[in-house]
Formats: C-alpha cells, structure tokens, sequence
C-alpha cells in the first residue's frame, strides 16, 4: 500500500545547521498492516511521516502510495489517499469553523471543490452517525465552533475527519502525546476501534513504548534517520518493553535516549 | 443636520463595498492586503478614463471591476508562486499600481462634472444627487453581501474561510491553499476597484492619491461593525460591515461638525483603528480571570 525507497531528508542543507533527519529509509506497508513506529527524540518519526504526506519534498529516494508514484506530488495532491492526526490538537481542524463543516471538508478530501452549496441534510445525518461512534456527544452539537472543544475532543474529531473517506495510509504522528492520560487512552482506543474497522492501512507514531507494543502487528524502531528494527508477527505479540530497550541497544550501540519513552514505560 | 447624515449614508455605502473587500482578506484569509490602497485609486481611475471617453457607466465600472480583480491576481501571484510574504506583496503591487493608475487617467486627476454616472438615472428619476448615490448604492452593496454569502457556503468558499483559519489542515484535506488565497485577493480587490468606481463617480472625481490611507479606513469600519453590530452567521456579519462602513462616515462627519480640522482626519482614523485594535489586550487586563476561562476544558 505504501512503499519507500531509500528516502534521505537534509535540512538546511550546506549551512551549519545541516541536520541529515533520514539516512536512507526503506519501508514498505502491506494492505492492512498498523505498524506502530517508535524511536528516540530526532530519530527521524516526524519526519518520515511529513514526507510521506508531502510535507517535505525528499531530497533522493522515491514514495509509492498505493502503486502510484508520489515523490514529486505536492501535499494537496497526496491528500486523497492520506488521513493524518497530528500531535497538535490545533493542527487537524479549523476553529473557527463548526464541527460539521470541519466534517463536511474531510468528507471532500481528494475532490475537486465546486460552487455547491455545502452540506446536505443527507450529510448531516451521516455526520450525526459517525459522530455517535466517538462517544463523546458530539453529534448533537454539530454547528458548535470546534475552536470550543477540548484537545481530546479535537483530536477524536480529527481521528473522524481522518477516516470518514477511507484513505489507503492512515498516519497518525503522536496523536495522543499531548492529551492527558485518560483522553490518550480514550483516544487510543477509537483509533484502534476505527482501524480495524475500517481495515485501514495505518503508520502510528508513538513515544509510548506500551503503546508501541500494544497495538499494530508491526512495530518499527528509527535511530539516527534510520529504521533499526522491524519486528512483527509472533515476535511483535510476545514483545516486552524490557526486550524492546536491549534490541534497541544491541542494534544501535546506544542507550535508548528519550526522556519522554523512559518516563512513560 | 440631515444633509451630514445622508451624506455620511451615501458615502458609507460605496465605503462598505471596499470595507467588504477588506473584511475578506483580513479576516476571513488572515492577511493585511495593501494591494487595495491602489486597486481603489485604480478603480476610480478606470472608471473615470472610461466615462469621459464616452462609455456607459455602468460598463466603465464592470471594467473597473477587472482592474482589480487583475490587481488581486497580481498580489496573489507574487505572494502565493514567488513566496513573497503576504504583506509585502501588497505593497509591491499598490507601489506599482500608483504608476500603472497615472498611465490609465495620463494625469493626477480625471473631473467628471457634467458626463453621465451610473447615479444619473437616478437623479433622472427626480432624486436628488446624495439620495441617488444611496440607492445605487444601496443595491449594489445588498447584491454584493447576498453574491458572497451564497459564495462563502459552497466547496470553495468555506475551502478560503478554512485556509486563512487553519492552511495545514486545509492542505491536508487535499485542497490547494495557495489557489484559495488568490481567489480570496482575487475577489477582495475586485470589490474593491468597484467601491474606487463608485466612490469617483459620487464625487465627481478621480484622484490618483485616492486609495492612500484607504486600508485603515477599511480597517476601522470592519472593526467598527463588529464590535458595535456583529452577529452570530455569517449574513448578518456582512451586514455588520456594512453599518461599520456607514458608522464610520457618521463619526467622521460628527467629528468634523464638532470643529475638527479636515487635516487631522487620517492621525484621527489611525488612533482609532489603534484602540480598537488593542481592544483585546485591554479586556484581558480588565478581565483576566474570566478569558482565562475560554478555550474548552
């Protein structure tokens, strides 16, 4: 469904700020898989999901999603086959705006806009659904501004904005690292709710070494720009967070270095 | 007495359509067009040339309309394609328009005394030279609100109000920013150089030192529209603007009345501007408990 070869990223490149964030990755998604990617701080997880949405142009490599060549495609572009949650709960919606036109440009995602009228009472009703599916009473605030919302409110609304068009690669970076535990969890679970219902092809970012082991079939470990580790089937489901550190270190020569993932394990 | 006031009416009214204008580039995309301190000298100046060669009125400030739109297009261009930032792409094209403008009229100025204006048939219908610039006005200003009303709730248009909202989630949702913004600048400046029309016409002039000035009066009869009349959809923010317009005119003219000298007129409308500007801060060291309060659980 998605496949990357040999992606390097530099920023600033030729200054003194160079910074290689991706050394040549190589990563391909089977239909269906939900890798969840984890690594220290600057491994280089942002930035492999900002280019494969078109975020960042990659500097050498090529990017295929759902067999078609998307290097050179511009985020806009991309955005048809792609449902992205971001770290920032402010990122993945428009505050100003109410909740069901928010839903009603997800619903678009990848179509041309043309001067109709928005949102038809077919819509609303279909939005009323979704929305119930969160669990979070939002369906009966649809013309509430979502700038009124919660973080975790947003951020489930996002999550729905994401899938309501089935997209072929969900990328979730972070999204529940800046909400408090029991909305991270809430959140969590709607994501893994949606994903195995919808049999979405999904790449999680996460700094939560629990988390990381406890949902996909896949995890995936960066270091340095680099993908370290790709553990999956049987050994992804026995995986422990003690084993987890010693692969790390055996593959990296490293300690594991994130405060963030030591605090959290 | 009621000849300020109708005055202040009639000028309020071809103000709105330019306050319009500005409504849609600083709030609705998030971006301080400058572009339209020249895009409403430049529609005067399109208009005037036109009339006075003989063309209909009505046809000079359609092609007026042009002008701008061409205008936006330009300011647009430079800062979505050159990745100029928004603020100095404006001045760049208002710089250029002021050159552009003097090319169009050949001279600083254009009269319009004793030629047909779109207010003409009008006063021919036995209304006096104010009232018939009210209700042309008029008209031109409720077409324009319900136009873009319809237009700020299709695809397109709630893709523009979302752009200047939040561009990274707009990007993400497929949809390209950098055409929204232009076709948001597109239309402000287009509104615009109809206003500069309109305003020549009603005043029997046009002037190339027009639009100087022009941003900040736009500016003040938003913030004055939403902070005395703003309402809760979108209509009746439109309408808002167009009362801000209007207020302003009153205010001015009641200032004016009150003995201040025309002179000052500009330093007055910036400390205006500048107060209601800072509006938020002030309330916030008033009530700093209560905003605290905003922004969800």
């Amino acid at each position: 469904m998605l496949s990357a070869k040999g992606i390097y990223k530099v920023f600033h490149p030729g200054t003194v700020n160079e910074k290689i964030a991706l050394r040549g990755v190589d990563l391909v998604l089977n239909e269906g898989d939900f890798v969840t990617l984890i690594g220290g701080n600057g491994a280089g997880k942002s930035t492999l999901l900002n280019c494969i949405a078109g975020v960042y142009m990659i500097d050498q490599g090529s990017l295929e999603i759902n067999g078609q060549d998307v290097t050179k495609l511009p985020e806009h572009k991309r955005a048809s086959m792609l449902g992205r949650v971001f770290q920032d709960p402010m990122m993945g919606t428009a505050s100003n705006m109410s909740i069901e036109e928010n839903l009603a440009l997800a619903f678009r995602r990848g179509q041309r806009r043309t001067l109709k009228w928005y949102i038809s009472n077919k819509e609303r009703a279909l939005y009323k659904e979704q929305l119930a599916l969160l669990g979070l009473g939002l369906e009966d605030r649809l013309s509430a501004k979502v700038g009124l919302l919660s973080g975790g409110q947003r951020q489930a609304l996002t999550l729905l904005m994401a899938t309501l068009k089935k997209p072929k690669v969900l990328l979730l970076d972070e999204h529940t690292a800046a909400l408090d535990p029991k909305t991270a969890i809430k959140v969590l679970e709607l994501t893994e709710q949606f994903v195995q219902e919808g049999h979405l092809t999904t790449l999680m970012v996460t700094h939560n070494m629990r988390d990381a082991i406890k949902h996909g079939n896949r995890l995936i470990m960066m270091h340095d720009g680099q993908i370290i580790l790709d553990i999956s089937g049987e050994e992804k489901k026995n995986l422990t967070v003690e084993g987890l550190l010693e692969r790390f270190g055996k593959a990296s020569g490293e300690e594991f270095v994130n405060d963030r993932v030591l605090l959290s394990k | 007495m009621l000849q300020i006031i109708s005055g202040a009416i009639s000028l309020g009214l071809v103000w709105a359509i330019m306050t319009i204008g500005v409504y849609i580039t600083y709030r609705i995309l998030d971006i301080a067009d400058l572009t339209v301190e020249g895009t409403l000298a430049m529609g005067a100046a399109i208009a005037a040339q036109a009339i006075t060669q003989g063309m209909n009125p009505y046809l000079a400030t359609f092609l007026a309309m042009l002008g701008g739109l061409a205008a936006g297009l330009t300011a647009g261009l430079l800062h979505t394609q050159l990745k100029i930032p928004a603020l100095l792409s404006g001045i760049l094209t208002m710089i250029a328009l002021y050159s552009i403008n003097l090319r169009i009229m050949g001279k600083a100025n254009i009269s319009l005394l004793r030629v047909d204006t779109v207010y003409t048939v009008f006063e021919k219908l036995g209304l006096n030279a104010t009232a018939a610039v009210i209700v042309f006005a008029l008209i031109c200003v409720l077409a324009i609100v319900s136009l873009l009303y319809w237009f700020f709730g299709t695809e397109i248009g709630s893709a523009i109000r979302a752009t200047g909202n939040n561009p990274n989630m707009v990007r993400a949702q497929g949809i390209n920013t950098d055409v929204m913004k232009i076709i948001g600048l597109v239309i402000s400046n287009g509104l615009v150089a109809i206003s500069g029309a309109l305003i020549a016409q009603s005043q029997s002039f046009a002037d190339v030192q027009m639009g100087t000035g022009s941003i900040v009066i736009g500016l003040a009869s938003v913030i004055i529209g939403e902070v005395l009349f703003s309402g809760k959809n979108f209509y009746s923010r439109l309408i808002s603007l167009v009362l801000g317009a209007i207020t302003y005119r009153l205010i001015i003219a009641f200032v004016l009345k009150l003995g201040m000298p025309a002179n000052d007129l500009k330093l007055f409308t910036a400390i205006t501007v500048a107060i209601a500007l800072s509006l938020p801060v002030f309330k916030k060291k008033i009530h700093p408990v209560k905003m605290s309060f905003q922004g969800g659980q």
